[in-house]
């Protein structure tokens, strides 16, 4: 079991990601943009950041850069939840940090692949 | 096949979907008043980006597919690429209209595609460069298999790999997973342990994978850490061996037979999105119930004297709290009036162009809450009102000019608290009501015989009559058959009134006023004989001890008393609704000045006894629909007590006079 903090500013992306996610055991914390993602992982210790792009107040690839400026998650596994599936923004993304990368449309079963992947 | 049921979330994805829309359109109308923020833009983008995404996910691809144009478009604009022209916004507003009914579709388990979608789609598909109408993409061919052994891979991760939180580790068991793997490590380029970072990576890899896999699997594992890292990967082949060229026909997915939901578990079952600080202060406040019912409890075998004082308290903090608690509860059901009024921008916009007519709108209060059964059912009223002072009461601009005035239009809508009430006011500083044509108007329909000796007020109110219309020619904006009559009576079905006020020359003022909820009234309660009636505080003008000598008998067995300079009939409730007053002389008793419809009335009644607050039950739903009662409510003491309908006492009155 892992403690995973699920950004999005859909409510219904973040619904069926926790939903999913804590149908296989996982402990999940939810944040709808940046900020907010920013300010619950000073709280919480997450073993794993999935991470919308485009939010309002602050999107996803500016929390990335300011999350990895936190000692305590420099190493820990970043996924960006993308529907842009152009290389540019995939590259931002991981010039700010992040491990890498799920597109949109996934089902739960490519989600819990893809969490199983960086949590294996 | 996933255990997860996507369908649980539709409506949250409907919901947020129908925000992002008035998002959207409230952006690119400022957008197209010439503001030049960039957030404004971004809204738009990501209202599109957001619907398009939620839609590919939960399986309506017809909106995926409409959505992803309009999202290309909007990141034409986005990235400077195109202008925000009146054009792009135009057609922006009509493709959050169409996804709207494309998503209001799917929810019901239609198909989303019309033909009205796929010829905007077109449109849209035209002004953005490049893109195909239908993007689907087209399968790649199957490339001819290879006879692959195995994999050579060579991997060396540049220093900071580890710091993007990938782990080679990780990859590694990946790749295992795809076959035997051997590894090797190559750690010449490890520094001196004080020389060393512990958070950079030295080592290097050469990996064999004795699996047949495919180069995309293989691949696939390194996609994240591609430009992180020197990677070569190679395939050992085997000894070319003769190969069927045999394409194995993709499978053919069996059609889904489609579910068509009741649409009305959908759309009927309405929900209230409330503030988690609302549900904390509910919370805190039944926690206070509770200690206070604990207190209370301790009473149970009797109260001795000493503990008098005790349980005064005690009461008294249970009244607060229910006042509290009662507060708190009615506060979830009220929705800020700003959810009607966001429709007004857009009507307003499309309604001025398609009338060559230059209008301002003018919002004021826009979140000023309302009970939320009542703002469902104020939109068309406004919508109405709103319609008629754009089509009859503000002038074309040359006549605006004409006239002195500024060729622009203003249109103020405006929300504000009046005592127990919620004001709406629609005014247009436009020609007034034309008080010639009215009454002209008037009396041709037999409402009126001559306008003679008619305040201005009466004749404004005749155009709630039924069956009135002013506009020379009736054009397709207002004239649909629904007159100020309807408006009237929706206002009033809500417990509301609507006046008007109107200056020829400077304008016209619609002012409906309501109450705050429907579910609760503030009353006064009155004995006629043996019943309790309650008279809805909002209705009552005072109440008045009234002298014999101020009665008048009139023809047909009426009375008419005279109350401040007016003289007004007195209904007397025992009449009415059948009961034995005790009181019949006017001077027993007391009547209750109320008004209605513009109308007022007296209602004799025995005695009053005080105000409260009442539950409105509804009588048509337990009983049946009586006319003068508009509900029942339990009192104190247990007893039912009926609600006075003013409005339809005022009909009766009125239909007695007439009869």
């Amino acid at each position: 079991m892992a403690k995973i903090l699920a950004v999005d500013d859909s409510a219904s992306m973040r619904s069926m990601v926790a939903f999913t996610l804590r149908g296989a055991g996982h402990d999940v914390e939810e944040a709808d943009n940046g900020q907010a993602a920013l300010d619950s992982a000073a709280v919480h210790k997450f073993d794993l950041i999935l991470a919308d792009v485009n939010m309002p107040v602050m999107d996803g690839i500016t929390m990335v850069r300011e999350i990895r400026t936190r000692a305590d998650y420099r190493g820990i596994p970043i996924l960006m939840l993308t529907t842009e599936s152009n290389p540019e923004k995939k590259m931002e993304g991981k010039a700010a940090g992040a491990t890498g990368w799920l597109v949109k449309p996934f089902d739960p079963d490519q989600l819990l692949a893809t969490v199983n992947r960086v949590l294996g | 096949m996933s255990k997860v049921d996507l369908a649980q979330f539709h409506k949250a994805f409907y919901e947020e979907s129908l925000d992002g829309l008035d998002a959207m359109e409230q952006a690119l109308l400022a957008l197209d008043e010439g503001a030049e923020d960039p957030e404004l833009i971004n809204v738009v983008f990501r209202a599109a980006h957001s619907i398009k995404g939620g839609a590919a996910t939960f399986g309506f691809t017809d909106v995926a597919a409409f959505t992803h144009v309009a999202e290309n478009l909007m990141d034409e604009v986005r990235s400077g690429r195109r202008p925000m022209e009146k054009a792009v916004v135009e057609l922006l507003l009509r493709s959050g209209d169409t996804v709207r009914d494309m998503l209001s579709l799917s929810m019901t388990g239609q198909p989303a595609a019309t033909a009205e979608s796929q010829a905007l789609l077109a449109e849209l598909s035209a002004m953005v460069s490049g893109v195909a109408v239908a993007p689907v993409a087209a399968a790649k061919a199957a490339a001819p298999a290879e006879a692959i052994e195995g994999w050579d891979i060579a991997f060396r991760p540049f220093d900071y790999l580890l710091k993007s939180g990938n782990d080679p580790a990780r990859m590694f068991r990946e790749l295992e997973a795809l076959g035997p793997l051997a590894v090797t490590c190559d750690a010449s380029k490890l520094p001196a342990l004080a020389d060393m970072d512990a958070e950079s990576s030295y080592l290097g890899w050469t990996l064999s994978l004795d699996a047949g896999a495919k180069r995309a699997a293989v691949e696939g594992v390194f996609d994240w850490v591609d430009g992180d890292c020197d990677l070569t990967v190679t395939p050992r082949i085997a000894a070319p061996a003769p190969v069927a060229a045999a394409v194995a026909a993709a499978p053919v997915a069996a059609a889904a037979p489609r579910t068509v939901r009741d649409p009305a578990a959908n759309s009927e079952s309405s929900s209230v999105r409330v503030g988690i600080e609302k549900i904390d202060t509910l919370i805190n406040l039944v926690g206070e119930l509770v200690i206070t019912q604990s207190m209370l409890s301790q009473f149970n075998d009797g109260v001795d004297a000493s503990q008098l004082e005790m349980l005064r308290h005690g009461l008294a903090q249970l009244g607060r709290h229910t006042r509290e608690l009662q507060e708190s509860v009615m506060s979830i059901r009220m929705l800020p009036i700003s959810t009607v009024f966001n429709r007004f921008p857009r009507l307003v916009r499309d309604l001025a162009q398609k009338l060559d007519k230059k209008v301002v709108l003018d919002m004021r209060g826009e979140t000023t809450e309302l009970d939320k059964t009542v703002l469902e059912k104020i939109g068309d009223p406004l919508v109405h009102l709103v319609r008629n002072a754009i089509d009859h009461g503000l002038e074309m601009p040359d006549k605006r000019l004409a006239a002195g005035k500024g060729d622009t239009g203003t249109l103020r809508l405006e929300a504000f608290h009046r005592g127990g009430s919620i004001v709406v006011e629609v005014a247009d500083n436009g020609a007034g009501l034309n008080r010639e044509a009215i009454v002209a108007k008037a009396i041709q329909r037999g409402i009126i015989a001559t306008g003679e000796g008619m305040s201005d007020e009466a004749v404004s109110d005749l155009i709630f009559e039924a069956g009135f219309s002013t506009a020379a020619a009736t054009t397709d904006l207002s004239g649909r058959g629904v007159g100020m009559d309807v408006v009237r009576r929706n206002v009033m079905d809500l417990g509301g009134t609507v006046a008007i006020r109107s200056v020829q020359g400077s304008g016209t003022t619609f002012t409906i006023t309501l109450p705050l909820t429907l579910a609760i009234i503030d009353g006064l309660t009155a004995a006629v004989g043996e019943e309790i009636y309650i008279v809805p505080l909002v209705s009552i003008i005072e109440s008045v001890q009234v002298k014999p000598d101020t009665v008048r008998s009139v023809a047909g067995g009426g009375e008419l008393f005279r109350f401040r300079d007016n003289w007004m009939p007195i209904v007397r409730l025992f009449d009415v609704f059948g009961c034995a007053g005790q009181r019949r002389a006017v001077d027993e008793g007391i009547v209750i000045v109320v008004e209605g419809e513009g109308t007022r009335i007296g209602l004799f009644v025995d005695e009053l006894i005080g105000q409260q607050q009442a539950v409105v039950k509804s009588l048509e739903a337990n009983y049946r629909r009586v006319t003068g009662i508009s509900g029942a409510t339990i009192l104190a003491d247990g007893s039912v007590a009926l609600i006075a309908d003013v409005t339809g006492l005022v009909r009766m009155q009125a239909r007695r006079k007439a009869a």
